[in-house]
């Protein structure tokens, strides 16, 4: 089942007057449960092009279709709804709700799609816990790093368990060992069905998917899929070679 | 393997077999367990260059056994390899050979070549995202090793990111 898909999509941007297209004609398929990494150099459209895909910037032509309905045609007001029950987004740079606690930005679109107030907790104990969280519940977001802010992100875009995820650079501000905890919760959710959308730089976070898409100017250049090797190298040693 | 093997020597003297489990218990997952005829073949080499001596230990009921120390050449190497700042990985320049020379000759165009070696990679790291998943969280040379072989590999895919920005056009 497609849970996504574009059609010829195009964004070009009005640089005082002089055209920038950031994406030029993507076409691009997301079937159910995938986890697609989005990679490429700065500046290549990623972030244009995720945007796009969660109504938060309009294209300038071509289609988009979400779960079977054509959605580039929707008005704010409809993404808006659709973003409350079938999107979680996850910001390059953040967007939490500075007024808020950091338990409050996760449970809101949980209470917002519907949960109860109970099951919204819960989901939040479980999304904080797993991304090691817990003891920064009750902190305001600017009292977090940079990193724990990414996390909370992350917690925040998961918590009404939406049918997409999209996520823009997710790792990119975290050392390795919160790197870890998020890949282990993507791993996590997607095992459970999860179908996602990452832009990322790391090569760790895009080992993880199923697919890997490469943009250049705009353009996918590349579309692998990345099949399980049936040979699993039995030690390090295997791997990685020591010298000496 | 030289070098390792007289640093363990170094620490006391030991047979060839007790060096193989010695490797196995420092480095655990992390090192490819030493073949034992590459480890006494090593030895040898040792001796001959002056650098180890072997003593014949009797042991009943079976054949003697050998046991090798360090000599006074043998620890003056070990203190300069120690001393030595090591050299580090190069840029893998067989791959950049190929991504520059190749199109000259028409044999494949530079795009190909990034997207394949880039699979590549991105393949590598998945084996090693799941071995570092699979080894024990307590066995942190291991550990260590995988992180260090993670961030070479970042580097070479930023690196091809790089040549991709300024080579195809
Ligand atoms: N609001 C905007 N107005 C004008 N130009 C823009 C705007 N947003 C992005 N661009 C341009 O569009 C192109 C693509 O930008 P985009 O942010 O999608 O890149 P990216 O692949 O996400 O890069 P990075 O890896 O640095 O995040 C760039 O040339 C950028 O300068
Ligand atoms: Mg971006």
């Amino acid at each position: 089942m497609t849970v996504l898909r574009t059609l010829n999509l195009v964004r070009i941007y009005q640089n005082g007057g002089v055209p920038v297209p950031a994406v030029r004609g993507v076409d691009f398929t997301v079937a159910a449960g995938e986890f697609v990494a989005i990679m490429g150099p700065s500046g290549s459209g990623k972030s244009t092009l995720v945007h796009m895909l969660g109504g938060l910037d309009v294209r300038t032509s071509g289609e988009i279709w979400l779960d079977g309905k054509r959605v580039d045609t929707l008005s704010e007001s409809a993404w808006a709804v659709l973003r409350r029950r079938k999107i979680g987004f996850v910001f390059q740079f953040y967007n939490l709700v500075t007024n808020m606690t950091v338990a409050d930005n996760v449970e809101l679109p949980a209470l917002l799609a519907g949960m109860s107030p109970r099951e919204a907790r819960e989901r939040r104990e479980y999304l904080l816990g797993e991304l090691g969280l817990t003891e920064r519940a009750y902190a305001a977001p600017a009292e977090l790093s940079g990193g724990e802010q990414q996390r909370v992100a992350l917690a925040r875009a998961l918590a009404n368990g939406p049918q997409l995820l999209l996520a823009d650079e997710p790792t990119g501000n975290l050392d390795s060992r919160n790197t870890r905890d998020v890949l282990k919760l993507l791993g996590e959710v997607h095992g459970q069905g999860q179908t996602i959308v990452v832009v990322t730089h790391d090569a760790k976070v895009a080992s993880k998917a199923d697919r890997v898409v490469t943009l250049a100017d705009g353009m996918i250049v590349d579309d692998a899929s990345m099949r399980r090797r049936r040979f699993t190298p039995g030690t390090a040693g295997d791997v990685v070679e020591l010298r000496g | 393997m030289r070098l390792p093997l007289l640093a363990l020597l170094a620490k006391e003297p030991a047979h060839g077999y007790e060096l193989k489990q010695a490797l196995e218990q420092t480095f655990g997952s992390a090192y490819p367990s030493p073949n034992i005829g590459q480890i006494y073949v090593t030895l040898g080499r040792l001796e001959k260059d002056g650098l180890v001596r072997s003593v014949d230990v009797e042991q009943s009921n079976r054949p003697n056994k050998k046991v090798y120390f360090l000599t006074a050449d043998g620890r003056e190497a070990l203190e300069n390899w120690v001393d030595e700042p090591t050299e580090g990985p190069r840029v893998r320049d067989e791959f950049f050979m190929k991504l520059v020379l190749a199109p000259l000759t028409g044999i494949a165009d530079r795009m190909a070549l990034i997207n394949r070696q880039r699979r590549h990679y991105l393949s590598l790291m998945r084996d090693l995202t799941e071995l570092a998943e699979r080894t024990d969280p307590g066995d942190r040379v291991a550990l260590l090793l995988i992180e260090g072989a993670t961030l070479h590999l970042q580097a070479d895919l930023d690196w091809l990111e790089r040549c991709q920005e300024d080579l195809v056009t």
